[in-house]
């Protein structure tokens, strides 16, 4: 904790003294809400990969999950006269306040990841997220074109309860199956996001489908119950990703390992690159005035054994994911 | 006959018969066993295989609960665990990966002890302080992320067998005979319970209360440690996020449901141990069942509200009371006729 809050300081001193760029060169404050997931620390390294790639002038705050820090070092970006304000926001209200201060400073905010309060709407430029309901979507359209006209009985490992995420991401995978008379969901159980709850639920469910032998597909709200899942059809000596088929959610890497011994079949990835896109739009507002859409949505892109998953894996695994 | 019931640890087993028999109900494979790569393999393997972490935290925390104290720290404890046995099994042997684990879970466990025995903090805040901690701690060993590892011999504590059961039922069990037989085959056990009756009637009698509570800390810390090498074992990697967490809660429980009360004073091992399968047969019993998970919770707080009631001797006084009622207005009645 006290390893956090002197980089936290550190980081806020660090903002608040660093010496104004050239006139060329962007500077973007971005108010990252901390290290709450893997996700969340491959956002941050890939912000800042994407900054230098445009010679942009990135400085990150952690916020260590904490509303009133994100809303200091917005008010200490603002002070600095920085050129825009990336915002993860930890919470989707109270944020009125401070983002009427950037606008009357004519400082562009793009929220980052996360939306906030409709009523904010016009407080910032635009938001860079990604839509959760597509991703089930994406994943069960891959189910249903992989079993084609087979019929198929799906057990479904789901997110937290109450999570808006595995709402959205079992909506937007029922729509699909919907569609498909031969799809059948026989089974959703929530394995609360995590490697052991995913596991353990899994266990039951090849139980109570006679050993598994009826099941011809998963579908996780994540990689990391897949991940568990994995473990418990190996141990009831079935095969992953041949006997019965995967289809998860994140594309974090020890999902490609998965999908490289041939135990996971496709994932759908929640990109950590929101930060390209918003400093695309940023750029583009500056140089040429022009005015990006509301939401800008990030690519739900499938990743399946043909896009060669050890590659992928290497090139993840050193994110912090 | 209820009035009866609760003295002699029947209640527990009752409930446990009749949470088994639902669970039977809602899966009729419920009892089916198979060997499977040498292990068995059923839901009732599951109860037992995925009950074992809780039931080695209830067998420290039902000594805690003994001496009037309560440890909440056990799932972080399990956390940190899990972090420095995972962290070291691809580099180091296998005894230093289990000495290294162990002994920061009975650290961890003496600190608790010496805050209540020797500062003599609130057992509740005194653990409450490493509940919160010890999350960032493991946090700050794995960085954050799940760290994986590929060592066949720590991944034996969750996926090995021995004559068929899994090993993490028998570490169990095997606990579960340690701990019964220092206890229960010394004074030990009657030491403790005299630390948690009266503390100050014991020091003044000559038991060594302060150590008591130390060693009873010191106990549950190790046995939250190995229960978190189970937990990383099991999925090959420990995630310091959600490994153990709420655990606490979950041994507590089972501590209860066995009959000990948290004002000290009398415990028993084997009930604590039945409470933790009653628990774990309970969860099984709902992802058999197919219901939708937004029930979960829900049913889970009846059966633990049933399997209290049951226990309780103010109900049962109740009971038979009603009973007794009844009897005597159908005299009345005979008398009037």
């Amino acid at each position: 904790m006290t390893l956090k809050a002197l980089f936290a300081a550190t980081a806020t001193a660090a903002v608040m003294f660093s010496l104004p760029a050239g006139a060329a060169q962007l500077t973007v404050g971005f108010s990252q809400i901390g290290s709450e997931s893997g996700w969340r620390a491959a956002e941050t390294s890939v912000s800042k990969q994407e900054a230098a790639k445009r010679q942009v002038n990135l400085k990150i705050a952690d916020a260590q999950q904490k509303q009133e820090n994100q809303i200091k070092a917005i008010r200490s970006f603002i002070a600095q006269g920085v050129d825009a304000i990336f915002l993860a926001p930890v919470v989707a209200s109270g944020w009125e306040a401070v983002l009427k201060e950037a606008k009357e400073a004519k400082i562009p905010v793009v929220l980052l990841d996360r939306d906030i309060d409709p009523s904010g709407k016009d407080l910032y430029l635009t938001a860079v997220t990604s839509d959760s309901v597509h991703e089930g979507e994406v994943a069960g359209e891959w189910l249903a074109k992989t079993v084609g006209d087979k019929s198929c009985s799906i057990v479904e490992l789901q997110g937290t309860v109450g999570a808006s995420v595995a709402t959205n991401r079992k909506k937007g995978f029922d729509d699909v199956v919907a569609k498909h008379p031969n799809l059948k969901v026989v089974r959703s159980q929530t394995g609360d996001f995590t490697r052991a709850k995913g596991k353990e639920v899994m266990e039951s469910f090849i139980k109570a489908e006679g050993g598994g032998k009826s099941i011809c597909a998963v579908y996780a709200h994540n990689d990391d119950m897949m991940v568990g899942a994995i473990q418990a059809m190996k141990e009831a000596g079935l095969k992953p990703g041949k006997d019965i088929l995967t289809v998860s959610i994140d594309a974090v890497p020890d999902i490609f390992k998965a999908m490289a011994a041939g135990e996971a079949n496709a994932t759908v990835e929640l990109t950590p690159n929101m930060a390209g896109p918003a400093l695309d739009a940023i750029i583009a507002s500056k140089d040429k005035g022009t005015v990006p859409p509301k939401w800008i949505q990030t690519e739900s892109k499938l990743y399946t054994a043909a896009d060669d998953p050890q590659k992928i894996y290497d090139s993840k695994k050193g994110l912090g994911y | 006959m209820m009035a009866r019931l609760p003295r002699h640890g029947l209640a527990q087993i009752l409930a446990l018969v009749m949470i088994l028999a639902v669970d039977r109900m809602v899966s009729p494979q419920f009892f089916d066993l198979r060997m499977q790569d040498g292990r068995l393999f059923g839901s009732v393997i599951d109860v037992l295989n995925r009950g074992a972490p809780v039931v080695l935290l209830s067998l420290g925390m039902v000594l805690v609960i003994a001496t009037r104290g309560i440890d909440l720290s056990v799932g972080a404890v399990m956390a940190i665990a899990g972090a420095i046995a995972a962290s070291l099994a691809d580099s180091h042997s296998l005894p230093l990966v289990l000495a290294a684990a162990l002994g920061t879970g009975l650290i961890c466990g003496l600190w608790n002890g010496f805050l209540v025995a020797v500062l003599g903090i609130q057992p509740i805040i005194a653990t409450l302080i490493l509940m919160v901690a010890g999350r960032g701690i493991a946090q700050l060993i794995t960085e954050g992320r799940i760290v994986t590892f590929t060592s066949p011999d720590l991944g034996w504590f969750g996926a090995g067998a021995i004559l068929g059961f899994p090993a993490p039922v028998v570490i169990a069990a095997g606990m579960l005979g340690l701990t019964v037989a220092v206890v229960r085959g010394s004074a030990l056990g009657l030491l403790i319970e005299a630390t948690g009756g009266n503390a100050r009637a014991s020091e003044l009698a000559g038991v060594g209360t302060r150590l008591m509570i130390l060693a009873v800390y010191a106990w549950c810390g190790l046995c939250a440690a190995l229960a978190g090498i189970i937990s990383a074992a099991d999925i090959m990697g420990a995630d310091a996020n959600n490994a153990g967490l709420w655990l606490e809660l979950d041994a507590i429980l089972a501590v209860v449901i066995g009959g000990t009360s948290l004002f000290g004073g009398r415990f028993s091992l084997l009930l604590a141990v039945v409470g933790a399968l009653i628990i774990q047969a309970m969860n099984t019993g709902i992802l058999l069942s197919g219901y939708p998970p937004e029930l979960n919770l829900l049913v889970k707080a009846v059966v633990v509200l049933a399997v209290l009631l049951l226990q309780s001797p103010r109900l049962a006084g109740l009971a038979g009371l009603a009973a007794r009622l009844r009897g005597a207005r159908l005299r009345l009645k005979g008398a009037k006729a």
